[in-house]
């Protein structure tokens, strides 16, 4: 049996056109030996949850920095749990102003990271997101 | 629980999770695959490959798209391979950002996967994720493989039909002369006929192939000629022909034979690979523990070479009962 891998997609929804934040965050969680799979700029929510789904993944990483977090996250959110990707981790880059945090954290985001969080911080939070025994487990 | 009912019920989420299971070869990921073989067999398997940079991703796109707005598309799974780092074992999978325009269709399903080390083009466990996919319904499994360059042909293993892809300004005749790639070729494109120098290439392709059929094709005494198609994923040109000429392969395997020859020899190497495997762990398994290493530490060691390291572990044991 082979090391089972954490995988994790990085996905930019929303108009804004600057993914260099979310190419360096996948180039880290690369680095840390996690299987990223990158989906490019402007991914509507549906595309992202479709892509979740294909890939099962365990974290969904989303850069956003137009400001439209608060439409955006709530329906990807939705999505996941309609079609049963309820362990799905939701993870939140970008510029986000910190009185939106705990809406954010209510509506199940794992984790919220400023401008100025180290790229180690953001590992450290993926890696730690998923237990172990989770990712041995095969999810059956 | 068993994932063969929700995947034969069409349940994409099953599905993706049986993927996963298959990737990491978990036991009962395998058994699930087992009691799916009987329903595999249906799919056309096709394999796209060519050098880094020569478009497969976006001609898949393209091909994709082109296959499902016809009335008697089926459903289309896509395996694309991506390579993994050597150093931290993790991987970049993004053959997803060029193919945008088949999010949403519900007839199509992709999946992405890190070749985990593995040096042949493709995964070690991708024939088991396409045999899923297959079983699943999916009528077309196209076959993505990393980059490759001369040697990573694998893929003529894993597929029935096998499209090589090439593109302007990227090498000159004598790498097209070479052994490799291009004998494996069941169809060969020059994408990115947008570009100049698209036509210099397939004049250059076309002389090499004038030289006579690959060795492959010879061995069978195939009727097929592969043929030159240009394409370009960024205006569409060439993307409907290339569409039909995979149909008639699928068509002209199918009643010249080869598509039984073909399944043989995939079965051949995929249950040669697997046996050559497990005897190799049963056997280490009933030898004491530091044996295996003992015989790396000779050959470290400049004691023996690799060849003489294995007869002697393979006698040893056979003297030990």
């Amino acid at each position: 049996m082979a090391q089972p891998k954490l995988r994790v997609l990085i996905a930019k929804p929303g108009l804004d056109g600057h993914d260099r934040g979310a190419k360096v965050i996948a180039r880290a969680l690369r680095d840390a030996g996690m299987e990223v799979i990158y989906t490019g700029l402007r991914q509507t929510p549906e595309m992202i949850a479709e892509a979740a789904l294909q890939e099962d993944v365990h974290i969904v990483g989303l850069s956003i920095l137009s400001g439209a977090h608060l439409t955006l996250v709530p329906r990807i959110m939705e999505l996941l749990k309609q079609q049963g990707q309820e362990r799905v981790r939701v993870m939140l880059g970008g510029i986000i102003p910190d009185e939106d945090r705990p809406k954010l954290e209510s509506l199940g985001v794992a984790g919220v990271f400023g401008p100025g969080t180290s790229t180690g911080a953001i590992v450290e939070a993926f890696s730690r997101a998923v237990e172990p025994q989770e990712l041995r487990a095969a999810e059956g | 629980m068993s994932l063969v009912p929700p995947v034969l019920a069409g349940d994409r989420l099953a599905l993706a999770r049986l993927l996963t299971q298959l990737e990491n070869e978990t036991p009962e990921g395998l058994e699930d695959l087992s009691a799916l073989y009987g329903h595999t067999g249906q799919a056309h398997r096709v394999g796209i490959t060519g050098a880094p940079g020569t478009g497969k991703s976006a001609l898949v796109n393209r091909l994709v798209q082109e296959l499902r707005s016809r009335s008697d598309s089926p459903q289309i799974a896509i395996v694309a391979v991506d390579p993994s780092s050597p150093f931290s074992g993790g991987a970049i999978l993004g053959d997803r950002i060029r193919m945008r325009d088949l999010s949403g269709d519900p007839g199509v399903f992709i999946r992405s996967m890190a070749n985990r080390g593995a040096l042949g083009g493709l995964a070690r466990t991708s024939s088991n994720l396409v045999a899923a996919l297959d079983a699943a319904g999916f009528g077309i499994v196209f076959i993505e493989t990393v980059g490759s360059g001369q040697a990573e042909v694998d893929i003529a293993g894993a597929a029935h039909t096998v499209v090589v892809l090439d593109a302007p300004g990227m090498g000159d005749t004598i790498q097209a002369l070479k052994a490799g790639i291009l004998e494996i070729a069941d169809l060969i494109v020059v994408n990115k006929s947008d570009l100049p120098g698209a036509k210099t290439t397939l004049a250059a392709l076309r002389a090499t192939l004038e030289l006579g059929p690959a060795a492959r094709n010879k061995n069978r005494e195939s009727k097929w000629t592969p043929p030159l198609l240009l394409t370009s994923a960024t205006t569409g040109e060439g993307i409907p022909e290339l569409a039909s000429a995979i149909g008639e392969h699928r068509r002209f395997l199918e009643h010249s034979g080869e598509w039984l020859v073909r399944e043989r020899e995939r079965v051949d190497q995929e249950v040669g690979r697997l046996l050559r495997e497990r005897l190799a762990e049963r056997f280490l398994k009933t030898q004491p523990d530091g044996f295996y290493e003992e015989a790396l530490r000779k050959v470290v060691a400049r004691e023996a070479s690799p060849g003489a390291v294995v007869e002697q572990l393979i006698e040893s044991a056979v003297a030990a009962g």
